[in-house]
């Protein structure tokens, strides 16, 4: 899950870290209000969960109010990455001496957190790792034992000579990871962190991804999740237990596990098709998950054909056979439905079908071509 | 011979009383899995259907039984502390099947398991199946037959189609391991490719990776320096948008990082053969067996 940089702000101000906050806006109106009660120049920054919004032109500097409305409208009006900007956040503007990075991400070659910290700061620090890569200085944590003191040093020693900085860097590495842990993430970073003219160390813009599995018991994280920055099918198909991506093109896909879900929509890509979404039915398997996963891929318009492509394991072909019989009972499928079931009760599954006028194939590439065939209105 | 497990396998159930464990429990024991005991703290006593003695801790299991191996079927607030009192008691293979696993917990898991000497598969994975001798976890038995292909794979039910299809053209398996897709888990390709090389009756090696991460360009490295047996090799994901996790934790392509299309080449550049198609894994294997 992504949360926006003023709610990862929050989780760094909770923990003590020194962060210029600001305010959250929806209205040019409210952005004024705000950069009047802030004083001084503020910059005006788009939340959407996506990186390269400098480039979007979705981060402005304002110096007055007034300007702060003006850059607040364009910025409000915008569409990054095809996500529109609902919120923009108005922060105090800061004088900034250096630049540097912070950040702890989940690093599965370690099969630990590490950190990578870099002098070299507001900047894409990926870019960095890849052109400059002695720039940065990376730790693995042992979760086990902790991130220590000595090692928050260490890095702080990397970013700042004067030791006042130093110390002050190290306590906001500790702040953050524990940031990092409390709230569940797979990445923390804080970039830029700042030092001004006059010595302090302060951060700027922190970015926080929440590992999905986490939610469950960090309920106060789940909370910061905005339905409003996802597509409403996503947001439905969440809700139902479905695991579902919307892509564009016309071929809609119920499969039962990741890896099989993404081969299929490999497989409709091979055959001359566009897969129209990723949909994982999951394991235990439900005739109401079928139903759930008929409607959010019927409500796209783009699909002109729906292809299940099921292998019974944990799943049972009758459960999905149910689903799929219930579901267009409960809606009106205007499109061809291809269906492909294999394996646990596919006896069973396969009479379910035949007595509702569906006919289910055994094989996924004949399968495949014939649900590729039917989107392009090619008879069969 | 097989890959971690064969008919010598005494198997602990952590989680038997549960919907998925005691289903699964049944499915084991009818493959011949010999299931020895079950864990469900408060039910010490009772037995499992009717013959498999059910224990309150793995360490009572394990002192009555004699177990060398556990599967874990608890939901995933309970499955971090099941790996670390299945590694306590001493056993030595860990399967935790269990889904939703967070990844911090696994950070903590995995180097414990290693350094009390045992090995674990998973989280978050369909198990594994010795053809005719045993099965741990959740693949179905009857989709394949004993032969000489070794497999290994990140997915489960991508797993039951290939050696499904390769069942078809009426060639078996030595062991199919699913090692599933979380960003960190406890046993990688290299373990089992490694396992598979030193495997007299498994003479040609199936490996089903998907977008995200190193873990395949890692293992092609492995295999062009270390394995003599011939490797063919998927990748499911070819048309995932970047950005997106697709379903397994791990499978997401971030930057030009984990692309299909970096693994494939890595696949190429390492004479592992590449199957466009689940399909084409069988012809591949056939001109290689």
């Amino acid at each position: 899950m992504n949360i926006h940089e003023y709610q990862a702000k929050e989780l760094l101000a909770a923990q003590g870290i020194p962060v210029p906050m600001g305010e959250v806006a929806t209205t040019p109106e409210e952005a004024e209000a705000i950069a009047r009660r802030l004083g001084g120049a503020v910059v005006v920054k788009a939340q959407v969960h996506t990186g390269g919004r400098g480039k979007a032109g979705g981060v402005k500097l304002a110096n007055t109010p007034e300007e702060a409305r003006e850059k607040a409208q364009a910025i409000l009006g915008l569409v990054i990455k095809d996500l529109p900007v609902e919120k923009v956040l108005i922060a105090p503007a800061e004088d900034i001496a250096t630049e540097a990075y912070v950040g702890i991400i989940m690093d599965r070659a370690s099969k630990a957190p590490v950190w990578m910290v870099s002098s070299a700061g507001g900047i894409d620090i990926e870019e960095v790792a890849h052109t400059n890569p002695e720039k940065i200085t990376k730790l693995a944590v042992d979760t086990r034992y902790g991130f220590l003191p000595h090692q928050a040093y260490m890095l702080a020693t990397k970013l700042y000579t004067d030791v006042k900085q130093q110390r002050a860097a190290a306590k906001i590495l500790e702040q953050l990871y524990k940031a990092f842990v409390e709230a569940g993430a797979s990445l923390a970073e804080i970039n830029p962190l700042i030092t001004t003219p006059s010595g302090e160390v302060k951060a700027i813009d922190a970015k926080f991804n929440i590992d999905d599995n986490e939610l469950f018991r960090r309920p106060e994280i789940e909370a910061l999740r905005d339905d409003a920055s996802e597509d409403p099918a996503e947001v439905q198909a969440r809700e139902a237990n479905l695991t579902f991506i919307k892509l564009d093109g016309d071929v809609g896909c119920v499969v039962n596990g990741a890896g099989l879900a993404m081969a299929t929509m490999d497989l409709v890509k091979y055959y001359g098709g566009e897969p129209a979404n990723f949909l994982d039915i999951g394991g235990s398997s439900n005739p109401e998950k079928v139903v759930n996963a008929l409607k959010i891929i019927t409500s796209d318009q783009n699909v002109k054909a729906i292809l299940f492509n099921i292998f019974g394991g944990i799943t049972r072909t009758d459960d999905v056979a149910n689903g799929i019989v219930t579901a267009t009972k409960q809606i009106d499928i205007k499109v061809p439905i291809v269906i492909r079931l294999t394996g646990t009760n596919e006896e069973i599954a396969v009479k379910i079908l035949a007595e509702a006028g569906f006919t289910a194939m055994t094989d996924m590439d004949e399968a495949v071509k014939k649900a590729v065939a039917l989107a392009k209105g090619e008879a069969q | 011979m097989s890959i971690f497990i064969d008919q010598s396998t005494k198997l602990i159930v952590q989680g038997i009383t549960g919907r998925d464990g005691s289903f699964h429990a049944k499915q084991m024991m009818e493959y011949g899995t010999q299931v020895v005991a079950g864990v469900t703290p408060g039910k010490g006593g009772q037995t499992f259907e009717g013959s498999v003695p059910i224990f309150n801790t793995v360490q009572e299991a394990m002192d009555a039984t004699g177990a060398n191996s556990s599967v874990i079927y608890v939901p995933p607030a309970f499955a971090a502390d099941a790996m670390f009192e299945a590694a306590d008691a001493g056993v030595s293979f860990i399967v935790c099947i269990t889904e939703g696993v967070p990844v911090l917990d696994m950070t903590r898991v995995y180097p414990y398991v290693k350094e009390k000497g045992a090995r674990l598969l998973g989280a978050n994975c369909p198990g594994l199946l010795s053809a005719g001798k045993s099965k741990v976890g959740i693949i179905p038995g009857h989709i394949t037959q004993p032969g000489p292909v070794g497999l290994v794979s990140k997915s489960g039910t991508l797993t039951y189609e290939v050696v499904y299809k390769l069942k078809g053209a009426g060639i078996g398996t030595t062991t199919c391991v699913g090692i599933g897709g979380d960003p960190v888990s406890g046993t990688s390709f290299i373990d089992c490719l490694a396992a598979f090389e030193a495997d007299p009756e498994t003479k040609a090696i199936v490996m089903l990776g998907e977008i995200g991460g190193t873990d395949e360009q890692e293992a092609a490295a492995y295999i062009k320096a270390h394995v003599t047996k011939p490797v063919v090799g998927f990748i499911a994901g070819q048309t995932a948008p970047p950005g997106r996790r697709m379903g397994h934790a791990g499978a997401i392509i971030s930057g030009s990082a984990g692309t299909a299309e970096e693994k494939i080449q890595a696949f190429n550049d390492n004479g592992i053969a590449v199957a466009v198609r689940p399909l084409d894994v069988v012809a591949l294997i056939q001109e290689r067996l």
